[in-house]
């Protein structure tokens, strides 16, 4: 195993992911006719947490106490499963995707579980959201993944996001649309969640973490601007309009692309409103026929381009 | 190696049967049993493991002679059976051991122990049996015994029930099973399974055979539509049984199952599709029934329904990779199926226990009414934790590692150019079963979540406090060995390659890759553990030289005392799902009073998931039936005359055909 591969993937995260919601933020500014905060932020929020004292609420156990490093080494260990330049890949094996998947289904796991045990009706009903509406995303994710391997002919997403992508394959547009539609519901963005409102009630995320503080919350914000980066990787990598160029050409070319994805991602912030919850369901569908549409075409080889 | 069981079963059924024995004992001491058990099945256990290389073919030794028409004491022990004979084993010990405290107080029938080691012998008897009389005697032992566990409260009309439920469901499915050995033996022209080797079905007859097995054996493995007796019965059951019948006495169907299909190649390529589809059915159902209950037994009955879909789905896609002859297909379906038993043995055995050492304690298996018991129960909570994460699939436990097998081998058949139909199939389980993994950890999330976590919603029973430690080492060898699997992956890897090679035939490229695939999981987690035990006790350290303020109330979004009724039941936790899933699920809900923003009258609301594939379908057709076999209650009067001249009849009906005909 190559362990330079293994680590450029999960420094390149820490470096650069909290730069994704400064963007964010600056593009919703900018269409709100307002200045914005600084691009920055991200960082500055980190270190001040991070600075910061801890007030734990009484009620809570261990699993409060545990949750945010697990949390955060979960989703940092996702990200070793995609590559962000063109090393030769760490760890290839068939199913890594799984991996990939499950450990942030075990990061969910913690926080799901740190809710609960605030013992607070506002953490749990963002919980119970969370648990559902990443439960309906995550078939559609499975399949979207499972077009680009399938594209690729081979069994390892590692291998086929390496691999000079086939984007001019219908395939893999008809998986990006849903991806970047799970990559709004998995991190809490609108039309999912709006982490602004002024109600916890309204709330996913942001409620699963009202109790919170320094350190912790330090550390599970830090995993939620990495899980924004892996997604806005992933969707980079397969998008990459130019494969088989320079890895310093690429590298540029992936960082622009994941630039784009924050771009966009605020564009449909500040235009669009918050779904009603009963409504969520129906667009991860409507995602997952997508997806599904997208496989029948690469199996029936119908359309191929 | 056979007569080490023999000797096994010897010794646990005398046990049990000495328990009988009315002596003025102390009530732990009544359960002396249960400890000469316990250590029985670990030294045989122990025997197994040090033998488990030798075993590569079907070992098969006549026991004695037995003057049975068509029977015979043919037993063998081959890498199929001794498999299954390893979470039989644990959890026989486990089980027993824990069983050995759990009734306290109470009063307990002396024959309990009698029954459960009755249970034991008769898997035992079924793995071994290499004859087809033989092997229905051993499951009618298993069946009954289980039966009379379950019926142990005789004052409890609901175990009533529920044992007659599960009563009729298993001799239903022994019909089955008469009938299907009948049809092998008859072509075969032998009632021995080794005659049945390598004999030429045609393929009707392959086919009739799986469609009987499936049906005989899928009453007991409990998958849907067959699983009506399985959420009755298992929380009717002490919770030791329980875990034993919900951990590998339903697997035992599973067992009949692939010991049939061994005799059925080469494989048809439907009979995988069947089971995907049968699969998915029972793992999404499973799962959502599961979220609806209330109970925490009957939660997890219906999980186990839900596991025994995700086996069904591994196992049908190596029935169906063997089938286009995909090797590696074949090699991980069966092998993430078999290794899923394992580990649903392991961390569904723990979680009953887990869900009795609170029932025990607190006196009730009402989710909703339980809470924060993490701090009052500290052992048993971290093991209930550890089969919960191990029940969602979550890397660093062993659930993972199996369900992680079964993915491979769908992956691997939905990125193959060819077959498109195979493709489609495997794409469909993949969705399928990633969906199934949503749900469960959201089921799991609010199990622990409400039960451990947070405040009690009600007052705790005075006492109420950790179980004896007994109890807590049985669950503690379950727990340890969920995270062995988990962590250790390239440990088990031995022992699931023989029984999956032989159905998938030679696999050499799959097996090499299962070792780096192993080894390289086992890293990523190992290092991932690691670092999340670093940065958890950084974190506790920063904590300490902070200073910080340690108790502060609940944020609750500024009310300032939040109370334990406030908090967020599992009803509530769930609803969205319950809500979604309306078609398939039929939750019911009642209201009583009036609707106003302020109600002045008394308010009453109430919700439900009924199994309704058990009072839509079965009760009703279980009931007409019932009503037609009322016209032969003259046959039956209960006049012990009528008997006697029933037996005269028969006599007198052998002696014409002995001597006549």
């Amino acid at each position: 195993m190559n362990i330079i591969a293994c680590s450029v993937s999960p420094i390149a995260a820490l470096a650069l992911s909290p730069l994704l919601a400064g963007i964010i933020n600056r593009v919703k500014a900018i269409v709100a006719g307002r200045r914005g905060q600084p691009l920055l932020q991200g960082y500055y929020d980190l270190g001040r947490l991070f600075r910061k004292g801890t007030a734990t609420s009484s009620t809570t156990s261990w699993v409060f106490r545990t949750a945010p490093p697990v949390i955060f080494t979960a989703t940092l260990a996702a990200t070793c499963f995609v590559p962000f330049i063109q090393l030769r890949p760490a760890a290839l094996f068939s199913g890594d995707v799984v991996v990939l998947l499950y450990l942030l289904g075990l990061a969910r796991f913690f926080l799901v579980l740190s809710a609960l045990d605030t013992g607070s009706a506002f953490a749990a009903m963002g919980a119970s959201r969370e648990v559902f509406f990443s439960a309906l995303a995550e078939p559609v994710l499975f399949l979207c993944l499972l077009n680009i391997m399938r594209v690729n002919g081979t069994a390892s997403i590692m291998k086929a996001l390496a691999a000079p992508m086939a984007a001019d394959s219908i395939t893999v547009l008809l998986s990006a649309l849903p991806l970047f539609i799970v990559l709004l519901a998995e991190n809490a963005r609108i039309p999912f969640d709006d982490p602004n409102t002024h109600l916890e009630l309204t709330m996913i995320h942001e409620a699963m973490i009202l109790d919170n503080s320094g350190p912790g919350l330090a550390l599970v914000e830090y995993a939620a601007a990495i899980k924004l980066w892996l997604f806005s990787l992933i969707l980079a990598r397969i998008l990459l309009p130019v494969p088989g160029s320079a890895p310093v050409v690429q590298l540029a070319v992936v960082v622009a692309l994941i630039a784009v994805v924050a771009v966009v991602v605020g564009v449909v912030e500040s235009v669009t409103a918050r779904l009603p919850l009963l409504k969520v369901p129906q667009l991860l569908f409507a995602a997952g026929v997508i997806a599904l549409l997208g496989f029948f075409i690469n199996v029936t080889g119908a359309l191929a381009w | 190696m056979l007569t080490a069981f023999a000797l096994y079963i010897l010794v646990i059924i005398g046990a049990g049967a000495l328990g009988l024995y009315p002596l003025k004992r102390s009530n732990r001491q009544k359960h002396w049993p249960a400890v000469v058990i316990a250590a029985a099945s670990v030294i045989a256990l122990a025997y197994l493991a040090w033998s488990y290389r030798g075993i590569s073919r079907d070992i098969v030794s006549e026991l004695a002679n037995w003057q049975l028409p068509f029977a015979s004491l043919r037993a063998g022990i081959d890498p199929l059976s001794a498999f299954f004979m390893l979470p039989l084993l644990i959890l026989a010990a486990s089980c027993a051991f824990y069983g050995f405290r759990y009734f306290g107080s109470h009063a307990v029938d002396r024959s309990h122990w009698l029954f459960y080691s009755l249970l034991v012998s008769g898997m035992v008897m079924v793995l071994l049996a290499r004859n087809a009389v033989l092997f229905i005697l051993a499951w009618e032992i298993m069946s009954l015994s289980s039966f009379l566990l379950v019926i142990h409260d005789k004052k409890n009309a609901d175990a009533m029930r529920a044992g007659w439920t599960y009563f009729v469901a298993a001799h239903v499915g022994t019909a089955f099973l008469l009938a299907m050995f009948f049809l092998l033996s008859l072509s075969a022209g032998s009632f021995d399974f080794s005659a049945w080797t390598g004999s030429q079905f045609s393929a009707g007859q392959a086919d009739t055979v799986f469609l009987l097995a499936l049906i005989a054996f899928g009453l007991k493995a409990g998958f849907m539509p067959f699983h009506v007796w399985l959420p009755l019965a298992h929380p009717a059951a002490p919770s030791h049984v329980s875990a034993l019948m919900s951990g590998i006495m339903i697997k035992m169907g599973l067992y009949g199952l692939l010991r049939v299909l061994t005799y059925l190649t080469p494989f048809h390529a439907w009979w995988g599709m069947l089971l995907i589809v049968l699969g998915g059915i029972s793992g999404l159902l499973g799962v959502l029934f599961a979220s609806g209950q209330k109970d925490i037994k009957r939660l997890l009955a219906y999980s186990s329904v839900e596991n025994i879909g995700i086996i069904l789905m591994g196992l049908g896609l190596g029935i169906t990779g063997a089938a286009y002859g995909s090797s590696t297909i074949a090699f991980f379906g069966f092998a993430g199926g078999l290794l899923h038993i394992v580990n649903h043995a392991l961390f569904k055995g723990l979680l009953f226990l887990g869900a009795g050492a609170v029932i025990r304690q607190t006196g009730s298996g009402a989710i909703d009414r339980l809470g924060g018991l993490l701090k009052k129960m500290p052992r048993t909570g971290l093991m209930f934790f550890v089969g919960s994460a191990a029940i969602c699939g979550l890397p660093l436990f062993n659930g993972f590692i199996s369900e992680l097998f079964i993915y491979v081998a769908a992956i691997s058949g939905a990125v193959q150019p060819a077959p498109p139909l195979l493709a489609l199939a495997s794409m469909a389980m993949i969705a399928m079963l990633a969906l199934i993994g949503g749900l469960a950890l959201a089921c799991f999330a609010s199990v622990f979540g409400i039960v451990f976590l947070g405040m009690p919603r009600r007052e705790m029973p005075q006492g109420a406090g950790e179980v004896p430690a007994s109890m807590s080492w049985s669950m503690g060898l379950l727990a340890a060995l969920c995270l062995a699997i988990g962590l250790g992956g390239l440990a088990v890897f031995p022992f699931v390659t023989r029984p999956a090679l032989l159905f998938s035939g030679p696999a050499v490229a799959a097996s090499r890759e299962l070792v780096s695939l192993t080894l390289t999981i086992s890293a990523i987690l190992g290092g991932t553990g690691l670092a999340a035990a670093l940065g958890a006790g950084w974190l506790m350290l920063l904590k300490r030289k902070r200073k910080a303020a340690p108790h502060v109330p609940t944020w609750d979004c500024g009310y300032a005392q939040p109370g334990p009724t406030m908090q967020y039941t599992a009803s509530s936790f769930v609803s969205p799902i319950v809500k979604h899933f309306h078609l398939p699920l039929q939750a019911q809900e009642t209201f009583q009073g009036d609707r106003e923003l302020f109600p002045t009258t008394k308010w009453a609301f109430h919700s439900a998931v009924e199994d309704w594939p058990l009072t839509r379908i079965f009760a009703p057709l279980l009931r007409s039936l019932d009503r037609g076999f009322t016209l032969f209650h003259w046959f039956q009067s209960g006049k012990s005359g009528q008997y006697v001249f029933y037996i005269a009849l028969t006599v007198f009906g052998l002696i014409i055909w002995k001597f006549f005909l």
